[in-house]
């Protein structure tokens, strides 16, 4: 197990690089991700992997970490040709990656979970698996507490310690998917000077991201991939004398062509937003109440405590705070989807605590799950079908217990338009499509059947710039039309940029509702760090 | 929505360039025959070395198996043996379709065919036989589908895994079944602990045109009919019916039915009874088309035979047809094979194990290879060429 540490610095001279591929081809059925790409990653640089989703990233660097296997291409270590076929391979060559989903256990403490890594041998050697976490932990400047169960930490937290798990057996190159994908502010902030930290120990690391100011702030070199292929890059000297406008402008226009460049609106996304949503005078009218809702927690969750909530009508009403904090119990509590322990719920004065998911849905009530792949679509239907699947057996889809194809697919099309979700066909399966066009094909079901009152969770979680802005467009959209929205999201930015009130939740509790404005995100801030303290 | 489309169309992308239409690499051919034929080769090819290895001539035992099968009047018996087979075919792909593991076949199909032998030859002296036999078929259906109650509600209402309870159930329910025909339905004629033997004449009627001069049997039984038809149902109930629809988005994915309104615990129910019902109409095609009456040790475990079938192909009510068919004349078959090369009757349970195992390692590569799974829920309406792209 004592394969060094990453600490170990690449001064050997060499001028090789730490990771080169060359022409590097994959095909999945449908799809080619990626054409002919080459890349080279040096030791003691920040490399940015910067495009939309389904661009290709993840399948380059699954190839670098062992999990797919090339059709056309070579990988080179240290100028060495190599045939990575298999994750522990990739570890034994020193390649480590962080996953953007945690892989690790929540039930077993920090240390189990590293040392689950070391297959080899039938006793577990603790003592030394403590040793060097204290070793990485120094290098690293973490402190953990190798007896805390995983379940427990914070997302950062779990997250450094994916980094760990990465390094435990001396990695040179570090691949990181969208690291920053969930997390705080906070987060962010730490995880830019473990980056730091390695690169300064001569790691080469490899950083996934489709966020254009993360590209430009932490990289020392950037490669743009869209549509499968490497579109251009950014060497290093361009990104240290080019002002961050700049920079944003040129990826920008080798991302989506120049004229897309120009195209309003995409550069807002880029960065950060401020809030710019006119006051808007609302309607009188009580669209949904929560009245002291306390729902239990289930293994491993907060649970809601106590929420009162007063929604009125075609207000967009924010629901901030951190990942975890009873936003997902709070969300199927109000769908339907969960019992609630007490309290009440009331959609335009009628309480609707007792209802089934079916019967509110037929209230106006919708849920936009922020599992899109699990819970909101069957990956194994076709996009028609999923379209359709809150409807089954209703007319006109349905028609004395047949179903009725033409008139699925007829829909299926018209949505497909107006939602423009790119699929080959209404009757592609869902799964084929990439998570983008699967949120379209949720909101197209949730948005077309007369919705009255919608909670969206994360609507915009994990998806590319463009969907993003078409995601919030239609929340407004459909706002201005008299739908009640209510917007769960863990990024304050996008709350900022939509509600017109924001709730903050922590530990479950609401702890305060601002009015949306100027202050807005320093006070939302506060409520929620105030919060956690708690 | 109008603004926008608009600006998408402003900077419309190109969209992923297509490789292949269609779902795999392989196309769907190669993935059928991966999938639904390639296991059925290897675990011949692998019998063939394992009948060399005891010193049997792998060409004259399968040759055996044909022709005990087929030639000589043995078809019927192969045909025959086709109707409990499918039944229970079609009643597992119910619930497997449903993502619901019913293992208790065995006690189900035991269970009801103890207790329309039990009864049935009592009633046949005051019902007209049509009537009789009808009575029957539903007493059958409803023991089947009553003994599939307790693991549905334990898994629709605490989510208590239904393999094991299933699999608990079964044994009660063929021990259950010794009971019933060792004591109540005992033949007070006999002191074999055996139900009281049908007449003859109260038996299923053949299919007009398949008697055999040289049989006891008249015939294939009409049961046969009963099996092709409940096949029918079930393709167009899971492939037409918002049932159908209802039952396979709650296979696909428990979370996904709970979040599209779906009542789980009523679907849950429904799967399990059905495919009981199934199962106990398999038993009463095998006790009033063949048996005629039961005893106490009779146990024909086609539970077993059944499940690697309905998944080579793919859960599909009518493409398990022939896989079926195909069985019946191997069990039927491999009988009389064992029996001219000296070997165990039960080397035909090897090869459909090898057929399972093989499945296994298929599954594995077609994966790989062409994605998706054996259990494919997009049959849902699959038949279907791309709509416009």
């Amino acid at each position: 197990m004592t394969t060094g540490s990453p600490t170990t610095p690449a001064t050997d001279g060499s001028e090789q690089p730490a990771v080169e591929l060359v022409g590097i081809t994959k095909e999945f059925p449908g799809v080619l991700a990626n054409d002919g790409i080459s890349l080279t990653v040096r030791r003691g640089e920040v490399h940015c992997l910067l495009g939309e989703n389904g661009a290709g990233k993840s399948t380059l660097m699954n190839i670098l970490s062992g999990m797919v296997r090339p059709d056309a291409g070579q990988v080179k270590l240290d100028g060495h040709v190599v045939e990575i076929d298999s994750p522990k391979h990739a570890i034994g060559l020193g390649i480590g990656m962080v996953y953007q989903h945690t892989s690790l256990v929540p039930q077993l403490t920090v240390l189990e979970n590293l040392m689950l890594g070391e297959a080899e041998g039938i006793r577990l050697n603790a003592a030394h698996a403590g040793e060097r976490l204290r070793e990485l932990g120094s290098s690293l400047g973490l402190d953990v507490d190798p007896k805390a169960t995983t379940g427990t930490l914070a997302l950062g937290q779990q997250q450094q310690l994916e980094i760990i798990k990465a390094l435990w057996r001396g990695s040179k190159v570090l691949i990181l998917d969208e690291p920053t994908s969930m997390l705080t502010p906070k987060g962010v902030a730490e995880l830019e000077q473990i980056v730091a930290r390695l690169k300064g120990q001569g790691l080469a690391v490899v950083f996934i991201t489709h966020k254009l100011h993360e590209a430009i702030s932490m990289g020392d070199r950037v490669a743009i991939l869209s549509q499968g292929r490497l579109v251009g890059a950014i060497e290093p000297a361009e990104l240290r004398s080019a002002t961050h406008d700049e920079l944003q402008e040129r990826i920008i226009s080798l991302m989506f062509g120049s004229q897309a460049a120009q195209a309003a609106g995409v550069a807002e996304l880029t960065d950060g937003v401020e809030p710019h949503l006119p006051k808007r005078a609302l309607a009188a009218e009580l669209a949904l109440e929560l009245d002291n809702v306390t729902v239990e927690p289930g293994p491993g969750e907060i649970g809601a405590r106590d929420v009162s909530l007063q929604v009125m009508k075609s207000e967009i009403m924010g629901i901030a705070g951190v990942d975890g904090n009873g936003q997902r119990e709070l969300a199927e509590a109000i769908a339907g989807q969960r019992s609630i322990a007490d309290g009440d719920v009331r959609l335009f004065s009628h309480s609707i605590a007792t209802l089934k998911v079916a019967q509110r849905e037929k209230l106006g009530l919708r849920y936009v799950t922020d599992d899109r792949i699990h819970e909101g679509t069957v990956g194994s239907l076709s996009v028609a079908m999923n379209i359709v699947l809150k409807q089954i057996g209703k007319p006109p889809f349905w028609g004395r217990g047949r179903i009725r194809y033409e008139a699925i697919l007829s829909k299926a099309r018209d949505l497909i338009g107006r939602f423009d979700i790119r699929t080959p066909g209404p009757e592609t399966r869902v799964a084929a499509l990439s998570g983008g066009n699967i949120q379209k094909v949720v909101l197209a079901r949730e948005l077309s059947f007369d919705p009255k009152v919608v909670i969206y969770s994360k609507p915009t979680y994990g998806l590319d710039v463009r969907t993003t802005r078409s995601v919030r467009q239609t929340i407004r959209e459909q706002a201005r039309e008299g739908v009640t929205s209510i917007v769960i999201s863990t990024d304050l930015e996008e709350l900022l940029d939509l509600c017109d009130r924001i709730a903050v939740l922590s530990r479950g509790r609401i702890t305060g509702i601002v009015e949306n404005g100027p202050s807005a995100q320093q006070r939302v801030g506060e409520l929620m760090v105030g919060g956690q303290a708690t | 929505m109008t603004e926008t489309t608009a600006a998408a169309e402003l900077r419309e992308p190109p969209r992923p360039r297509e490789v292949t239409g269609g779902q795999a690499q392989l196309g769907r051919g190669g993935d059928f025959f991966l999938r639904s034929i390639l296991p059925l080769v290897l675990a011949l090819g692998t019998g063939a070395i394992i009948l060399v290895a005891i010193g049997v001539d792998p060409i004259q035992y399968y040759k055996d198996v044909y022709s005990g099968g087929v030639q000589f009047a043995a078809w019927q018996d192969s045909l025959m043996r086709v109707a409990p087979l499918l039944l229970i075919a079609v009643g597992l792909i119910v619930v497997f379709r449903a993502g619901i593991w019913n293992l208790g076949i065995d006690g189900q199909f035991l269970l009801a065919a103890a207790v329309i032998s039990g009864i049935g030859s009592r009633f046949e002296e005051h019902l007209p036989n049509t009537i009789n036999l009808l009575l029957l078929f539903v007493i059958a259906g409803a023991v089947g589908a009553a003994w599939t109650i307790v693991p549905a509600l334990l898994k629709a209402r605490y989510e208590l895994n239904e393999i094991i309870t299933t699999l608990m159930m079964t044994f009660i329910g063929i021990n259950l079944a010794q009971i019933l025909v060792k004591g109540p339905f005992q033949d007070s004629s006999t002191t074999t602990p055996q139900t009281r033997a049908f007449d003859f004449t109260a038996l299923l009627p053949s299919i007009p045109g398949t008697e055999s001069t040289s049989r006891r049997w008249p015939g294939v039984h009409v049961g046969l009919l009963v099996a092709v038809a409940a096949a029918f149902v079930v393709w167009f109930l899971m492939s037409r019916t918002s049932l159908g629809l209802r039952l396979q988005v709650l296979g696909a994915s428990m979370r996904s039915a709970r979040h599209m309104g779906l009542d789980v615990p009523r679907l849950i129910i429904v799967a399990f009874l059905l495919s009981g019902f199934f199962v106990g109409l398999a038993a009463a095609t095998e006790i009033l088309g063949v048996k005629g009456y039961q005893r106490a040790d009779w146990n024909p475990a086609f539970g077993l035979w059944v499940v690697p079938l309905v998944f080579l192909a793919r859960l599909h009510a009518i493409g398990v047809i022939p896989y079926v068919v195909l069985l019946s004349l191997a069990s039927i078959g491999g009988d009389y094979a064992a029996q001219n090369a000296g070997l165990t009757p039960q080397f035909t349970l090897l090869l459909v194990g090898l057929t399972l195992l093989f499945m296994a390692l298929t599954e594995w590569i077609a994966r790989r290879t062409a994605g998706g799974s054996y259990l494919p829920g997009a049959s849902y309406r699959r038949h279907r060429a791309e709509g416009a792209g």
